[in-house]
């Protein structure tokens, strides 16, 4: 099974995040960008099944700062070939992207496009759905295991309230990957500097793509509330309940 | 005679089969005669009942080889603090658990060892540990098999520079809390006489920033011109290498290297033990030679200045627990005794396992992020044993100079009931208390 894995790097939430002087976006100097959590997990899904039965894995990205270290960190877990697509605007909102995507796959991306469910700067989750949309494949979201048949694929996706659904999936499709069978797995730092030195990384300029997308009118921090009260014993809690005319 | 019966011994097997032997036809000796089978000795035969292939695959390994010296004399068993904390472990247990043909690559003994070199003190063959554990957690983690908890922080440091997953952008911050002046290098790069290697737990761990403030006060108090690389400091990269992740090791050393190459200072000072042997003995192998001293060693040479600044008693009962990585594995046992010494009013008295003999913390060679693997494995913390060790010799303080230990130790102090009863500090704690 031939597969291509989406890769989008999001603000990293380690940073005290701030909002720049226009009040609609992030200030740079807040910012530093790490691979999307969900889409390290739609990677490691993909090399389980390269794993388990075979096939390729090719990962994608915009260009931008350390582009590169995450692509060759995918190449050393794993992954067979990287691709990056020069010029596309990484804010452009995920149907842009989508585009983007699909233009720089020749409009194929083989059996199965796997990528994150979502992302920490999503405002609408709907970059697996985009580029199933724009490929004319099935797409499923909220993914938790995906296992390899005879020209399709079985996958789980989550439900509300713990509850699972099993789907079979015709390929080629795409999925929106929530979390991968086990954890994603590490690349040691050697095998990344070996990959560096003798791997490439593949360039694809981007196309001009048209998207509706969204446009941010303002941006602010969630507000802070008051303080928490601390209670000393149980006393105390009846009073303030009592007060509260709750009891 | 009856007729011999089919079955034989394995005994019989082994000598009718595989077996051969020598006898001469005479022989006499002081004055006895045992010529023929009285003389009969078996011919050296090789035990080949057990799979070798993962001791093989141990020993094949550059630094691994030292594991097929054992000759199983027992001596490194009790000088093992893991086989003491319960971890039924040891360099003699390890290796006849590989003649027998175990996986230790897939197996809990790849991991217990804390790199604390104590079993290396005793044996006779040189059984290296130091060097076994490394190659071989290196080809692990090469094959992927990590447990998950170290994963989770060679993950951190390979992504932030640090073990604890925190911006390296706020590195530095503990700083502002600090009540006195610090000077940043890369915004002040005027040459500076110490340039202080501060370390990921006194930046980043709440217990460590207050040793990292009352390290300011004393420096300030001293009149040591001193200087931090703030924001541009990484892990000294020790720990990940030991833990099996020298890639990582390399990466960060180049980088501590490159920073510490952009200002003229006489020399570094490192807050932990684990920054002193990497700058010390490990850095010097990707060209970055440093004079370097841990905080102990550079007090300790200033004590006509420091001593008088000595002023308010410390009356306590203290022990000191001395950290494997400046006593073992660098020879340090005075300067944190001299300080501790120079203390007025403390009653300082030794544990029983101390010195070259000192028993491990737990946290080295990785040992500080397997804190949960670890417990699967022995009956108690070698934390746990330690504490239980201070209370038992009467000390109120233990005494620390390694900034793992901190946590550690107060962690073990609860889990042993020892609450209130035994206060973990940092002896430069102890010395900025000290000062008026
Ligand atoms: S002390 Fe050395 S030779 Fe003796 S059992 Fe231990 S490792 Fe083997
Ligand atoms: S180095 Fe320490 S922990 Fe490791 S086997 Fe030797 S004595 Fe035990």
């Amino acid at each position: 099974m031939d597969m291509t894995v989406l890769l989008k790097r999001v603000p990293d939430l380690v940073e005290d995040l701030e909002v720049d002087d226009s009040g609609k976006a992030l200030d740079e100097d807040s910012v530093s960008l790490k691979l999307n959590e969900f889409d390290d997990h739609a990677l490691e899904e993909a090399l389980l099944l390269k794993e388990g039965g075979g096939g390729t894995v090719t990962v994608i990205a915009l260009d931008g700062e350390d582009v590169d270290k995450m692509l060759y960190t995918a190449l050393a877990k794993g992954a067979d070939r990287a691709l990056k697509v020069m010029g596309g605007d990484p804010d452009g909102g995920n149907q842009a992207l989508a585009g983007i995507f699909v233009a720089a796959l020749d409009g194929h991306g083989g059996d199965l496009i796997l990528t994150g469910v979502q992302a920490a700067d999503d405002r609408d989750g709907q970059l697996a759905p985009r580029v199933g949309a724009l490929l004319g494949r099935p797409c499923i979201e909220v993914v938790t295991e995906v296992n390899p048949g005879d020209g399709k694929v079985t996958v789980h996706k989550e439900l509300a309230g713990g509850v699972v659904a099993e789907y079979e999936v015709d390929l080629p499709a795409v999925l929106g990957i929530q979390a991968a069978r086990q954890t994603p797995r590490y690349a040691p730092v050697s095998r990344v500097r070996q990959i560096q030195e003798s791997a490439t990384i593949d360039t694809v300029t981007s196309a001009a793509t048209e998207g509706a997308g969204f446009t941010v009118v303002a941006m602010t921090p969630p507000e802070t509330g008051e303080g928490a009260q601390m209670l000393d014993g149980v006393d105390e809690l009846v009073k303030v309940l009592d007060a509260k005319g709750v009891i | 005679m009856a007729e011999k019966s089919s079955y034989k011994t394995t005994a019989e097997r082994r000598r009718t089969k595989d077996q051969s032997f020598v006898e001469k036809e005479q022989a006499v000796v002081e004055g006895i005669d045992i010529s023929g089978q009285w003389n009969r000795m078996y011919e050296p035969r090789e035990i080949q009942d057990y799979d070798t292939t993962y001791l093989d695959k141990l020993t094949d390994l550059p630094g691994g080889e030292s594991m097929g010296w054992c000759y199983q004399c027992a001596q490194c068993v009790p000088a093992c603090p893991v086989d003491t904390a319960g971890g039924d472990y040891a360099p003699r247990k390890i290796f006849r658990r590989l003649q027998n043909g175990n996986d230790f690559f897939n197996h809990r003994d790849l991991w217990l060892c804390t790199t604390c070199q104590n079993c290396l003190r005793v044996c006779p063959k040189e059984v290296d540990m130091i060097q076994i554990i490394p190659a071989a957690r290196a080809l692990a983690v090469l094959e992927g098999n990590v447990p998950d908890e170290l994963q989770e922080m060679f993950q951190n440091v390979a992504e932030y520079g640090n073990p604890m997953g925190q911006s390296p952008r706020k590195r530095a911050r503990w700083t502002r809390k600090a009540d006195a002046a610090v000077r940043v290098l890369p915004k002040d790069p005027a040459p500076v006489e110490v340039l202080w290697f501060v370390g990921d737990y006194y930046a980043y761990h709440g217990r460590g920033v207050d040793a990292a403030n009352a390290m300011t006060r004393v420096y300030n108090r001293l009149g040591v011109d001193f200087g931090i690389l703030g924001a541009d400091e990484r892990s000294d990269g020790d720990s990940q290498r030991l833990a099996g992740e020298p890639g990582l090791f390399e990466e960060l050393a180049e980088h501590n290297i490159a920073q510490f190459r952009k200002y003229q200072f006489d020399k570094i000072v490192v807050s932990g033990p684990h920054a002193y042997n990497a700058i010390k003995n490990e850095y010097p192998k990707l060209g970055g030679e440093f004079p370097v001293e841990h905080y102990t060693q550079f007090l300790s040479a200033q004590m006509p200045k420091l001593k008088p600044l000595l002023t308010r008693p410390f009356t306590r009962k203290v022990t000191f627990h001395d950290p494997c990585y400046l006593g073992r594995h660098n020879g340090e046992y005075d300067a944190p005794r001299a300080l501790l010494q120079a203390v007025p009013g403390i009653e300082f008295t030794e544990m029983y396992r101390c010195k070259a003999q000192g028993y491990c913390c737990g946290g080295g060679g990785g040992g500080m992020w397997l804190d949960g693997y670890a417990a699967l494995h022995q009956t108690e913390r070698l934390s746990e044993n330690r504490v239980k060790e201070a209370v038992e010799v009467g000390a109120e303080v233990l005494a620390v100079c390694c900034p793992y230990e901190v946590s550690r130790f107060e962690d073990a102090v609860k889990s042993t009931d020892n609450d209130g009863k035994l206060e973990v500090l940092d002896i430069i704690e102890i010395l900025d208390r000290c000062m008026e």
